[in-house]
């Protein structure tokens, strides 16, 4: 299995395929619902919010070359910060609105989470150079023992699932589901499956 | 007066959601044993059920969440005459808190105006509660932690549909029931369980629905009509091709559970309620002062 460390380059990522199993580490981001809302109506818009200043240049460079994981933990509170206790991803499609304007804006290199994306964000992965990266879905705790460090949190008055956390990572474990040569495995598998209902409907 | 409850719910009432949380039924273990052997050896729905099994292990050992999706809590209460509802639900509360403390539970009520997130998994419908006094001794109390991904693919069809050619019959159903899966692909997390209840009003049908995801996988249906019906979806479903996680393969569901309700003249509704993989479910009996824990 191939291992990658983050930031990757334009080259690390082009030279992934579907299909491609990985293991990545290094530093990356949760974000999910009100995340990319938050991206697309703050830290997008120029001139940036100044009550956004911080948050912005804190989450520019882990996202630049980065990875965001969608993902809502649980998370517990230890002496002196936090813990994941579960990690896993959650559905990405509800994202496909806003990510190729994320990946544009950051020059975000993987998106991870379940179930896939659609065209706009497959266009955005062949345009920029990123992939999307499939987690197993539902394999919270398998995952959160990958999470070595949560080195921090941002927008915690999003509450704990939609909150940014800044995590480091070793060895996360996923499935190139979606590359930057125009393929995705959700694509073939949809049309192959609709085929088959078509005939199922018939008998 | 409603007689008390002979025991406090509130320390077993956590445990009862440690065990849904945490441990995965034996025969839901069994099923994604069976998936993985079924898959193409080296294949990514092959490793992708080989890390959902390391996981199920992982999360039992740790009484760590399988899914950091604890979803919404669903309890099923059935109980003898004459005791106080308000107090099981105010006990099953605390319950709810204090295993949200415990990380056996995210935090997952949001106020749906405000945004904000309650903290605690309290809120309005928040935990959800379907009690019943029935004609025996003991109490029972059944959970279903319900994730918001597979919740998401959940489906309602008015019969009869002309898009998939689908009239007022038990072939119409199953046609609903074929359209609702292959549009949910993997987003349900799949392999998953399909509770599907023909009848009833809109809302009733999904309540209905999703009491049958308490029924273990193995199990056949008493209605022969319906355990017909069951195990042809549950072949069909699988000739989709959909597979685990949506990465195309074999095992796209590992169970199909149908029940009915009576319904209008008018209406014929059939409501198809998706279980992702982790279909956590868990049961606690009280007779004679007694608890029992069952999947």
């Amino acid at each position: 299995m191939r291992k990658l460390t983050l930031p990757l380059s334009e080259a690390d990522v082009r030279s992934l395929h579907v299909g491609d199993p990985i293991l990545l580490s290094g530093v990356m981001l949760t974000g999910r619902d009100t995340a990319h809302t938050y991206f697309l109506e703050q830290l997008l818009k120029e001139p940036l919010p100044e009550s956004e200043a911080d948050v912005a240049a804190a989450v520019k460079p882990i996202l630049r070359g980065g990875a965001i994981y969608h993902c809502g933990p649980v998370v517990k509170k230890v002496d002196g910060g936090h813990v994941f206790v579960a990690a896993g991803p959650t559905t990405s499609i509800r994202e496909e609105p806003y990510e190729a304007d994320v990946i544009k804006h950051f020059g975000l290199r993987v998106v991870i989470g379940k179930g896939g994306m659609g065209k706009k964000t497959l266009a955005a992965c062949g345009e920029f150079g990123a992939v999307y990266l499939h987690a197993i879905g539902g394999a919270a705790t398998l995952i959160a023992k990958t999470v070595k460090k949560v080195e921090g949190v941002y927008k915690l008055d999003f509450g704990v699932p939609e909150a940014l956390w800044r995590i480091r990572v070793v060895d996360f474990p996923g499935v190139v589901t979606m590359d930057s040569h125009g393929q995705s495995i959700h694509e073939k598998v949809e049309a192959d499956s609709r085929k088959a209902l078509q005939h199922l409907l018939k008998v | 007066m409603p007689q008390p409850l002979q025991i406090d719910l509130v320390d077993h009432g956590v445990e009862l959601i440690r065990r849904a949380s945490t441990v995965l039924p034996p025969d839901v273990k069994a099923a994604l044993e069976r998936a993985r052997a079924a898959e193409a050896a080296g294949s990514a729905s092959q490793q992708a059920l080989a890390t959902i099994l390391e996981n199920v292990a992982m999360a039992e050992a740790d009484a760590s969440p399988v899914c950091q999706d604890t979803g919404t809590l669903i309890f099923y209460v059935d109980h003898p005459f004459g005791y106080s509802t308000a107090q099981m639900m105010e006990q099953l509360n605390r319950a709810t808190v204090i295993a949200s403390e415990k990380a056996y539970l995210r935090p997952n009520a949001v106020d749906s105006v405000t945004g904000k997130n309650s903290g605690n998994n309290l809120g309005l419908g928040f935990p959800q509660y379907h009690i019943h006094e029935w004609n025996k001794e003991e109490i029972r109390i059944r959970l279903l932690l319900k994730g918001g991904g597979s919740e998401n693919v959940c489906a309602q069809y008015s019969l009869p549909d002309d898009r998939i050619k689908a009239g007022r019959t038990l072939d119409g159903v199953r046609k609903a029931v074929l359209d609702a899966v292959c549009t949910a692909q993997g987003q349900g997390c799949s392999p998953g369980v399909i509770g599907v209840c023909i009848g009833g009003d809109r809302g009733a049908g999904y309540v209905a629905a999703k009491e049958q995801l308490f029924r273990h996988v193995d199990d056949v249906n008493p209605d022969p009509a319906l355990a017909g019906l069951e195990r042809q979806l549950l072949a069909q479903l699988n000739e989709l091709g959909i597979g685990p996680m949506g990465f195309g393969g074999t095992t796209t569901v590992f169970g199909v559970k149908i029940g009915a309700l009576h319904r209008l003249p008018a209406c014929f509704f059939v409501s198809v309620a998706y279980l992702c993989w982790a279909a956590r479910r868990a049961v606690m009996t009280i007779a004679n002062g007694e608890v029992r824990y069952d999947a």
